[in-house]
């Protein structure tokens, strides 16, 4: 589904974020991106979508290459991956259904966004997802008016909106509370398994990334030093990835969560 | 300064720094006596000692105001609220292209376009809107209209100035979100960062609106329309106390359009 | 309590995804209860009635205030030329041929600049802490406030032509005119700073049993003191950019010149002047930018 290979960003400062750096994922898979803070995870996935723009390598989604596209073919490719944002990133002054609405920008014309008048399909869509994601009666509201845990909400629906055939978000609870951050992740797998959506979640709390996601790749320095299932993170790995620390605690952490 | 009546045990500057602060402020004393020489150098003083006699003078002669004169002043008035309206959508019809090309964050080339937007802004800024006005008199002829664009032509840089500093300050995240769902430019600009600056947008537009309505009531010095004209005449014919109505027209008028318009910018913001 | 809550995601997600699965394979009418159409609810005046009332009123004074403009095309025509030729002069400035007018204008708008500058920033302390209410008595703070009111709401033009009325043509009347512009800017900005002041700062000098002066040296000019540095500098830029402007009624300085060289249409020399006066703004801005980084 999507591929990933021998990717490398240098930063213009010099600053090495990504070396070299393959793997890929099949249809239907969530993936947990791990490592600690500035080993390249955010870059990692803003490659995917070319927010930020690789030095070398390649990426494809289903097979068609997308570095190195023009920025009208870039556009049509992005509204075809779905980001979901570490600060919700909604467009905080606009409603709650204009930001649901903003996945379908890469859809519609110039004028039909300006003026909000999006195709009723569109619209039904929109409502049907504030829906799923239990927002519904918000829809008129103002973003900065709701809670974080909503806003997050908000941010995955937008991110349905496109109807993505790839996920990619980015540390989703990180500005969240421990019980809002469960919430949320479930909501995510959910509805990845609803859609057979590949997703790539960016995350630093290993313990969530464990127990949520069935593949994880550990990241350290821009390059990847771990990729296999949840069970095989053994302290070893976690060594590896985070340096040394006791974590015999991580699993009574488990059980307290 | 305030350094001499510390106790000298205890000093919060070491004294190379005090002594080169001493000469700064020496130089400027200097610069300043050497200034006010120059400047001075063709005042007739004894126009200025006879200025507390001049000054009685005209007072007496501005006082009263001539009230009489008060009905012939409400079409000018009339006329000055349009210059300084019309001057400001005028002025913000330009600016907000000139913002979005001044933004480092939205401008299409920062080598190019930038440079020219930002001069535009300084150009604008720095003359005065009666020089605009002066200028505008003599290429298009006295009346509205050169007020009008007198005021526009002030407003840009002002407007535009501060607009571009508030897209310059705006939340990249969201602007990153809107763009990730595939929005081509002109729609991230109308998701991601209109949203942002529009309550910035409406102050600062109240703002220049007020502070137009000052400047629009002494463009007609020069022949630009409006109230001044009024006041232009007045001066000629040493007409005081129609001076002295002119002037209340104008204080008021002033302090009514601050007070409107501090009352718009709190509900808005 | 972990076996539990896993068991529980897996259990949610399953039925879920059965019900929408469902749901997912016939697509036209999936979403078929939904609304089809949603309207942005109005931010300022939620009467519809009342909008569409005041876009009428405003359609109503644009009507009219465009037809008040009584524009003569037959001048306009006629002043097109003219303007190319400003545009010209604008391109190609002249500063030779009128150069003594311009640097004898130039010498007084800058030396009228920095005196009116400094007289102001030596008045408007006084006047300034006078005006704030924590440190002023009664008595003094309505004075006080009463002499930047007048000096805020009369514009600098306005008194230029009374000044120059009481003392003549030439740049004292200018001077002048600055000063008492500069005093009613940074009084009221000083007052306000001093206003703002913290509290527990003045009370620590006041409780070791200082007078009024040494408190105002020991615990009001310390926190007020960068700003204040900063507030001159910026209203330096103002001065210069107004003593520009009061050369038209007769108080001296560049804006004289710029008058005379308009009026006798030289456009190349008045865009000579007019650059320079972009010049020195840019480089005062600058400066003063750099300056009060240096301050604080």
């Amino acid at each position: 589904m999507l591929d990933v290979s021998n990717i490398s960003k240098i930063y213009a400062a010099g600053d090495k974020a990504l070396d070299n750096v393959s793997f890929s994922v099949p249809a239907g898979q969530v993936v947990g991106l791990i490592g600690p803070s500035g080993a390249g995870k955010s870059t990692l996935i803003r490659c995917v979508n070319r927010l930020v723009e690789p030095t070398s390598g390649s990426i494809s989604l289903a097979g068609k290459t997308i570095t190195g596209l023009s920025s009208g073919e870039l556009r049509s490719v992005r509204r075809r991956i779905g980001m979901i944002f570490q600060e919700y990133a909604l467009v905080e002054r606009l409603t709650v259904m204009e930001n649901v609405l903003s996945g379908r920008l890469g859809y519609v014309s110039f004028w039909r966004s300006f003026t909000r008048r999006y195709p009723a399909a569109d619209v039904q869509q929109a409502f049907a997802l504030l829906d799923r994601v239990g927002l519904i009666d918000h829809a008129s509201k103002r973003a900065d008016a709701l809670s974080g845990g909503q806003r997050q909400r908000v941010g995955i629906a937008r991110a349905l909106e496109q109807n993505p055939e790839l996920l990619l978000i980015d540390e989703p609870t990180a500005s969240l509370d421990p019980k809002t951050s469960r919430q949320i992740m479930r909501l995510l797998i959910e509805i990845c398994r609803e859609r057979q959506l590949p997703a790539i979640i960016n995350i630093h709390d290993v313990v969530l990334a464990k127990q949520f996601t069935e593949r994880l790749i550990g990241l350290k320095a821009g390059r990847i030093v771990f990729d296999g299932a949840p069970t095989e993170l053994s302290e070893t790995v976690l060594t590896t990835i985070y340096g040394e620390e006791d974590w015999k605690t991580l699993d009574s952490d488990m059980e307290a969560a | 300064m305030s350094e001499t009546r510390h106790p000298p045990v205890w000093q919060h500057r070491t004294t190379g720094k005090r002594l080169l602060m001493w000469f700064g402020w020496l130089c400027l004393v200097a610069l300043c006596v050497l200034c006010w020489q120059i400047m001075t150098k063709d005042t007739i003083w004894a126009f200025v000692s006879d200025a507390p006699r001049q000054a009685a003078d005209l007072g007496s002669r501005m006082i009263p105001p001539r009230w009489s004169y008060l009905e012939r002043l409400w079409l000018p008035l009339w006329d000055t609220l349009n210059i300084a309206t019309l001057g400001t959508l005028l002025g913000i019809l330009f600016a907000i292209p000139v913002a979005f090309l001044a933004a480092s964050n939205t401008t299409p080339s920062r080598v190019l376009v930038r440079p020219i937007a930002l001069f535009i802004i300084v150009a604008s800024r720095s003359i005065n809107s009666l020089i605009w006005a002066l200028l505008l008199v003599s290429i298009i002829g006295p009346g509205l209209l050169a007020g009008i664009i007198a005021i526009g032509l002030r407003s840009i840089g002002f407007v535009a100035k501060l607009l571009y500093e508030a897209i310059e300050e705006t939340d990249i995240l969201q602007v990153e979100a809107v763009t990730a769902t595939g929005a081509s430019p002109a729609q991230v600009l109308n998701y991601g960062i209109v949203p942002q600056i529009l309550p910035a947008f409406y102050g600062i537009s109240v703002f220049r609106w007020d502070i137009n309505i000052r400047e629009s009531t002494i463009l007609g010095l020069v022949g630009a329309g409006g109230i001044g004209m009024q006041l232009q005449a007045s001066l000629n014919t040493l007409a005081w106390p129609q001076v002295t109505m002119i002037f209340i027209v104008i204080l008021a008028t002033v302090v009514v359009s601050e007070w409107v318009s501090a009352k718009v910018r709190h509900i808005i913001i | 309590m972990i076996s539990n809550s896993n068991k529980s995601v897996v259990a949610s997600a399953d039925t879920s995804s059965l019900s929408q699965t469902t749901a997912l394979n016939d697509s036209s009418t999936r979403y078929s209860t939904y609304p089809t159409s949603w309207r942005r609810p109005a931010v300022f005046f939620p009467n519809r009635w009342l909008r569409w009332g005041l876009w009428l009123l405003a359609a109503i004074w644009f009507y009219l205030a465009i037809s008040t403009i009584d524009v003569n095309w037959v001048r306009v025509a006629e002043g097109i030329e003219r303007g190319w030729r400003f545009i010209k002069g604008f391109l190609t400035p002249d500063f030779t041929s009128r150069w003594n007018d311009i640097s004898t204008g130039l010498v007084e708008s800058l030396t009228m600049t920095l005196t009116s500058t400094v007289a102001g920033v030596v008045l408007s302390v006084p006047v300034g802490i006078g005006a704030a209410r924590n440190v002023a008595p009664t008595a003094i703070y309505y004075a006080c406030r009463f002499i930047i009111t007048v000096s805020r709401s009369l514009q600098e033009i306005i008194i230029a032509i009374l000044f120059v009325a009481m003392f003549g043509f030439g740049p004292f009347a200018g001077f002048l005119t600055l000063s008492f512009a500069t005093i009613g800017f940074l009084a009221k900005l000083l007052a306000e700073d001093i206003e703002d002041i913290d509290e527990s700062q003045t009370e620590a000098v006041r409780a070791t049993g200082a007078s009024w002066l040494q408190l105002i040296n020991y615990a009001v000019q310390p926190q007020v003191m960068p700003r204040l540095i900063g507030l001159s500098l910026y209203r330096l830029d103002i001065n210069f950019r107004e003593s520009a402007v009061i050369g038209i009624v007769g108080a001296g300085g560049i804006g004289a010149t710029l008058n005379t060289a308009i009026d006798r249409y030289e456009f190349d020399s008045a865009g000579a002047i007019l650059l320079i006066i972009i010049f020195i703004v840019m480089i005062a801005e600058y400066t003063s930018g750099f300056v009060r980084k240096w301050v604080q």
